[in-house]
């Protein structure tokens, strides 16, 4: 089985790297899986949870928050705006970033301001979600909330 | 000359300035040398984003697209100056080398120029010279993520695009080592991808990645959909790298101010110690001579 090199880098560090299976990320016009020998590939992502499959392995989970992603055959690389993985993730402090974008969002005030706050609620699901996923240690559902 | 008890008193005080000089020191160049880990750590993104952005803006030419507003190069009617200086003082000539820097082009360019400054004290130095102050940035932390440089990013690039300046250049200090800190100043906007990169700023971190060569992608939702990602993000990263490059300077500059600073207080522990123990010596001889004089009156008085 061939595998594909997988990269996940940010501004700040590189999150991840090594070679996968499968991955999952979360594209702008819906859920992508790529396999090995995958077609060369530019694409815009969104917030969402990036999976890592590996054989043999327990899936591996990291909340990005938007980048995107160049394929090719033999590599993925995701720049991502934010990347934390799964064991990184403070879930007392995404809870409270949650509330405060709910609390943000429930607040009646201009289009930018309210498209930011519904953006950064999205964020803090996202890691929530996969916070949560380690604490399961199962392999969930795909679907979105 | 100074009493004992005074110079005792002064060689205290010099010794505890030396002690918070050298303390000062130390943290300096933890500092220093983690601005700079973490600016290195930016290269794997730049690279690869530089790589995607130059591919894409080719593409675009290809195709004829419309430029990018972010890459289109305008006549220039007025400047935007990023001037990066730090909060705080007890560095050196680091906040002094690069405003002059600032002051000669800002004497030198005709055209309008306004400044965005982060830092207090290019901040205080541009009011007391009345430039043209449009924002001003402080209390950036000592090691900032890039979401602590973001509002600095955002202001730049909404002025730019409500064509408050046509063209903006980052003046910041560039970390060359421990020793050698240049102040310069560097274009931020236009990004231009053609042509001299040295001009750009921080280009150092996207010279020498690998040259391959880009083969057709399939572009999802479209190029200039990634595009539009891609170019705000570099702009942001240059941003971000100017502001570490800064930050390891400053540390760099205090590290070696503060050496200077606690190699002076131990001279001149050294010369108070040579008056404390003469001031010393003198009275002991003093006093020798008191008891010697006394000794003698009294055995005058018992010969007689």
């Amino acid at each position: 089985m061939p595998t594909t090199r997988l990269e996940v880098i940010t501004a700040e560090r590189v999150v991840y790297s090594d070679d996968v299976d499968m991955v999952l990320v979360p594209g702008v016009e819906g859920q992508l899986g790529i396999l090995p020998r995958h077609a060369y590939l530019l694409t815009a992502l969104t917030e969402g949870e990036l999976v890592i499959r590996k054989a043999g392995q327990e899936d591996e989970y990291i909340a990005i928050g938007g980048g995107f992603m160049e394929v090719g055959p033999d590599h993925v690389t995701i720049l991502a705006d934010s990347a934390e993985r799964a064991e990184e993730i403070d879930v007392a402090r995404a809870e409270a970033a949650r509330k405060r974008a709910e609390a943000l969002l429930a607040e009646k005030r201009d289009v930018t301001a309210l498209a930011e706050a519904a953006a950064a609620l999205r964020r803090s699901r996202v890691r929530l979600q996969v916070a949560r996923r380690r604490k399961r240690g199962g392999r969930g559902g795909l679907e979105n909330e | 000359m100074s009493s004992i008890r005074e110079i005792r008193r002064h060689i205290r005080s010099v010794r505890n300035i030396s002690k918070v000089t050298r303390a000062m020191q130390m943290v300096a160049a933890s500092k220093m040398r983690r601005a700079q880990d973490q600016v290195l750590a930016t290269r794997p993104y730049a690279q690869k984003a530089w790589e995607l952005l130059t591919h894409l803006a080719a593409l675009a030419v290809r195709t004829e697209q419309d430029e990018h507003p972010l890459l289109a190069v305008r006549p220039v009617n007025a400047v935007g100056l990023v001037v990066i200086t730090s909060d705080k003082g007890l560095c050196g000539g680091y906040n002094h080398n690069l405003l002059r820097v600032a002051t000669e082009y800002l004497q030198a360019q005709e055209k309008p120029v306004k400044v965005i400054t982060v830092g207090r004290k290019g901040r205080d130095f541009m009011l007391r010279i009345r430039a043209n102050l449009v924002a001003e940035f402080t209390g950036v932390p000592a090691l900032p993520t890039l979401l602590d440089v973001l509002p600095i990013a955002r202001t730049v690039l909404d002025d730019y695009l409500a064509g408050v300046y046509d063209e903006v250049l980052l003046a910041y200090t560039d970390f060359v080592n421990t020793l050698v800190q240049r102040p310069v100043i560097r274009r931020l906007l236009p990004l231009r991808v053609a042509g001299d990169l040295t001009e750009q700023a921080v280009s150092e971190y996207v010279a020498g990645g690998p040259q391959v060569r880009i083969p057709e992608y399939i572009y999802e939702p479209d190029p200039q959909a990634v595009l539009a990602q891609i170019v705000p993000r570099f702009t942001e990263l240059q941003i971000y790298q100017a502001i570490l490059e800064s930050i390891a300077s400053e540390h760099s500059a205090r590290m070696v101010a503060m050496r200077n600073a606690t190699e002076n207080a131990n001279e001149l522990v050294d010369q108070l110690t040579l008056s404390f123990n003469r001031a010393r010596q003198t009275a002991i001889t003093k006093e020798i001579l008191d008891i010697v004089g006394g000794a003698e009156a009294l055995a005058k008085s018992a010969q007689r």
